[in-house]
């Protein structure tokens, strides 16, 4: 499998708030590499960072250190002009349905605008957003629509829709079913592991639960305060963990079933 | 790229416009205005400066002169006229200037780096400190007089208040996921400026127009009857100055521009106000068609038993045509002393509709159209705000899902709990201190000296949420309603908190209500479950019964979506030939 992504020692820090303010180091040097075709997890919780990492790949935030590699071409640092042509390669699915599509936008337009920057004309513009709705199955008439008139898990289908339109190698994937409910939750998660057997796109895909990580990722890291603790396989690091607080982040989890939540539950107090 | 949809939704912003009585009136009267001032030439023979002296103070009618002559025996009439024009050039000038200068500042201020927009806010605080009226009497000589001149500097002294309100805007909007969506998509800086934050700016932008054209007039107005700049422009101003020094004899010539120059400014700001109405106020508020006096309660009692029952309850709201929609239709449960009911469902399910219902705390426009509440026997519904407030402090008690957003920044959490405490049970203030430091040691915070005097802001999620399971138990409440406690937090900080409710629970023999839709807090701590789906309960069972044996076939689907241990990823990354499609695009 060759290597797709790597970032190495990367390191984000925050400016402080006010005047002279100490700034604030998010990422402390995280390393991980993501094979073509292949999801790797990133599971942590609120402020571990997990975030930064998607952003400073996509090119949204400034990395203060290490290096963030795509292909073998080093980006850390790339400029507009080249981030541009990375869209082409690099695309992203946020968490929130709601705050990622332009409510003044339908969706035709929301698709269709990316294909038509990257040069695409307009008729070839429309056959392209038709094929990308029927692969992440919403109907024809929906590139009429405005975003409002679409529920939460039709909206992710969109966001999903948006980011597969220029056919790119990689996509992050930031908390993308945590807005969701719980059906709509696993359809989607469905979707996206179907999409890759596809069209083979490559996920680094960023969750705070461990059971969605589990569900999509071939190999999961676990980052905490900045740093990643642990990686391995999911099989490995969803079941049995080797760092301690992996072993505590999957015994706080609530399994739904009664019984097991009671042993888990006596297990977790132990420890 | 206009599809049909966006121009129903312009249509629509008209359709409001034109159905608002306030918006039809001060526009039109502005068009018929505009109008009289651009037919001037046609609807008076006289000039604006021709004099007649046999006209001096004439009369309404004399001479030709419609509304009569003034002190230098010029037409009135004419000059009202010709006025309007001014004026309208002079608002045209002010506002574009502003507009120009306000947006394309604010845009780029606000939406490139710190630096840039560091130099913009400098400019224009440096703008805002100059005294506009008496910057632009100093600067007659440089625009000699010329009222256009004049309109342009005051365009610019007029741009800071919409450069303010475009950076502000254009910030809020950058860190919309939909703006960094579309730089990850490749689309140049001057695109997204133009496609994604200039559709944010433009609502707000039109309403502030409307304002700016009205300064502009009285500007150009209050500087002409000071009397500086030409007096051969014609202008409200200038003749509000003439018919000021001759209001003895004869008041009308006063009255006339004055009358005008009002109508023009009201019906601007009134024009402003309608705009807002239409393109900010969203849709008209549904009006409150049925009031609780329409709600019954059952007469015989319900067909449930427990410490707090809900029988055959149904909550509509309306529909801005006036219909009642329901979101909740006939839900029956009940809670058992001691006892922790889950209330289970999707968004929309109106699990915490029925949870708010037993609260008292549905929005003013919901409506309750059957059904009981009943606490320990007493019916909660119809109650008054009063009777209920007394019933919340001592008898329910809330956890709501956001804590941090359910305490008041303003305050330091001690305060607040104080506050709380002795409004339910009247005692001393350090009576309750004592009671306070007491609870923020049971809900286990480390420290509770120092929680007592933290802010908000000062505490992590998880305090937040023991703070706010302090209060709620204070008064050792029968019954304690939770709406998803435990969404917000972290699965670790999930797992204590809701141990200490468990703890809480049995040691209070409190009943405890959780809204939830995560089953695996379903497993850990409700003994019984309601499941709810479109507003009615679909399935209701021990916790045991219904992992095991779902009945309902929702039920079923939401159990089968869950993703445990079972639904581990095992097929390994594509191959190379899967991977090909990526290489024919």
């Amino acid at each position: 499998m060759t290597t797709l992504l790597e970032v190495s020692d990367l390191r984000v820090t925050y400016p402080g708030r006010g005047f002279r303010a100490r700034s604030h180091e998010v990422l402390h040097g995280v390393s991980l590499t993501v094979g073509q075709s292949e999801t790797l997890g990133v599971v942590g919780e609120s402020g571990s960072g997990k975030t930064t990492i998607g952003r400073a790949v996509l090119g949204l935030v400034a990395p203060s250190g290490g290096t963030v590699r795509f292909q073998g071409n080093d980006i850390t640092r790339a400029g507009r002009a080249e981030r541009r042509a990375l869209a082409r390669d690099i695309q992203v699915v946020f968490q929130d349905p709601y705050s990622s599509l332009n409510p003044a936008l339908t969706i035709g337009d929301i698709l269709g605008e990316p294909l038509i920057v990257q040069g695409s004309g307009t008729s070839e513009a429309r056959r392209r957003v038709a094929e990308l709705l029927d692969q992440v199955g919403l109907p024809k008439d929906a590139s009429q629509r405005l975003p409002r008139e679409f529920s939460g898990g039709q909206r992710q289908r969109v966001a999903i829709a948006r980011a597969l339109a220029p056919a790119p190698r990689l996509i992050v994937c930031d908390e993308p079913v945590s807005a969701l409910d719980l059906t709509t939750q696993a359809r989607v998660l469905d979707l996206l592991v179907d999409i890759q057997r596809r069209t083979g796109v490559a996920y680094l895909f960023i969750s705070h639960d461990l059971a969605v990580i589990r569900h999509v990722s071939h190999r999961v890291s676990v980052i905490h305060r900045g740093d990643i603790v642990e990686t391995g396989t999911a099989g490995q690091v969803t079941t049995a963990p080797e760092h301690p607080y992996t072993q505590r982040l999957l015994l706080a989890a609530p399994v739904a079933d009664p019984a097991e939540q009671r042993r888990r539950r006596e297990a977790r107090q132990r420890l | 790229m206009t599809t049909p949809h966006a121009d129903t939704r312009r249509r629509s912003t008209l359709r409001r416009l034109t159905a608002d009585p306030q918006a039809v009136v001060s526009a039109s009267l502005l068009a018929v205005i505009v109008l009289l001032g651009l037919l001037a030439p046609v609807l008076t023979s006289h000039g604006a400066n021709e004099a007649n002296l046999d006209a001096v103070n004439a009369g309404a009618g004399d001479h030709g002169y419609l509304l009569g002559g003034d002190k230098s025996g010029r037409d009135i009439f004419a000059r009202l006229l010709f006025s309007i024009n001014t004026s309208v050039v002079s608002a045209l000038i002010g506002t574009s200037i502003a507009l120009a200068i306000g947006i394309t500042s604010g845009l780029v201020g606000g939406y490139f780096g710190r630096r840039v927009r560091g130099v913009a806010e400098w400019v224009f605080s440096l703008i805002m400190t100059f005294p506009g009226l008496l910057l632009l009497i100093v600067l007659m000589p440089v625009t000699k007089g010329d009222y256009k001149a004049t309109m342009v500097v005051f365009g610019v002294l007029l741009s800071p208040g919409i450069y303010r309100l475009v950076r502000n805007l254009v910030l809020g909007v950058k860190n919309e996921l939909y703006v960094d969506a579309a730089r990850v998509s490749g689309l140049p800086d001057r695109r997204i400026l133009r496609r994604h934050v200039l559709t944010v700016v433009r609502g707000p932008v039109i309403i502030a127009t409307a304002f700016l054209a009205g300064s502009s007039i009285a500007v150009q107005s209050g500087l002409a009857f000071l009397g500086v700049g030409s007096n051969t422009v014609p202008s409200f101003g200038a003749m509000i100055s003439d018919g000021f020094t001759n209001l003895y004899e004869e008041p009308l010539q006063f009255l006339w521009p004055s009358l005008a120059l009002g109508i023009i400014t009201a019906s601007l700001v009134l024009l402003g106000n309608a705009l807002r109405d239409a393109l900010e106020g969203g849709r008209p508020k549904p009006a409150r068609i049925v009031t609780a006096t329409t709600y019954r309660a059952p007469a015989t009692e319900g067909t449930v038993s427990g410490l707090l029952t809900v029988d055959d309850l149904a909550i509509a709201y309306p529909t801005p045509t006036g219909e009642l929609k329901e979101v909740v239709s006939g839900v029956t449960l009940s809670v058992a002393a001691g006892e922790t009911l889950g209330l289970v469902g999707e968004s929309g399910s109106g699990k915490t509709q029925t949870a708010f219902a037993a609260l008292g705390v549905l929005p003013a426009e919901a409506v309750v159209t059957r059904g009981s509440i009943r606490l320990d026997g007493r019916e909660l519904l119809g109650l008054s705000e009063r009777e209920l407030r007394a019933v919340r402090g001592t008898s329910i008690a809330y956890v709501p899902q956001e804590p941090m957003s359910n305490l008041d920044p303003s305050c330091t959490v001690g305060a607040q709990l104080v506050e709380g405490v002795r409004a339910a049970t009247p005692m001393s203030r350090g009576e309750a201190r004592d009671r306070v430091l007491a609870l923020l040691a049971r809900v286990g915070i480390p420290e509770p000296e120092r929680t007592f005097r933290s802010y908000p802001h000062q505490i992590s999620g998880g305090m937040a949420q023991r703070v706010l399971i302090a209060g709620a138990v204070a008064s050792r409440p029968l019954l304690l309603i939770a709406d998803e406690p435990t969404t917000a937090l972290d699965v670790t900080v999930q797992a204590e908190i809701l141990d200490l409710l468990r703890d809480l629970r049995r040691e209070l023999n409190m009943a405890v209500l959780l809204v939830t839709h995560n089953f695996g807090v379903v497993a850990d701590i409700c003994d019984r479950v309601a499941v709810m789906r479109e507003g009615t309960v679909v399935e209701t069972g021990t916790t045991e019964e219904l992992f095991a044996t779902p009945r309902h076939p929702y039920t079923r689907t939401l159990l089968d979506s869950i993703l445990d241990e079972t639904t581990l990823r095992t097929d390994p990354p594509a191959t190379p030939a899967g991977a090909l499609e990526t290489e024919k695009r």
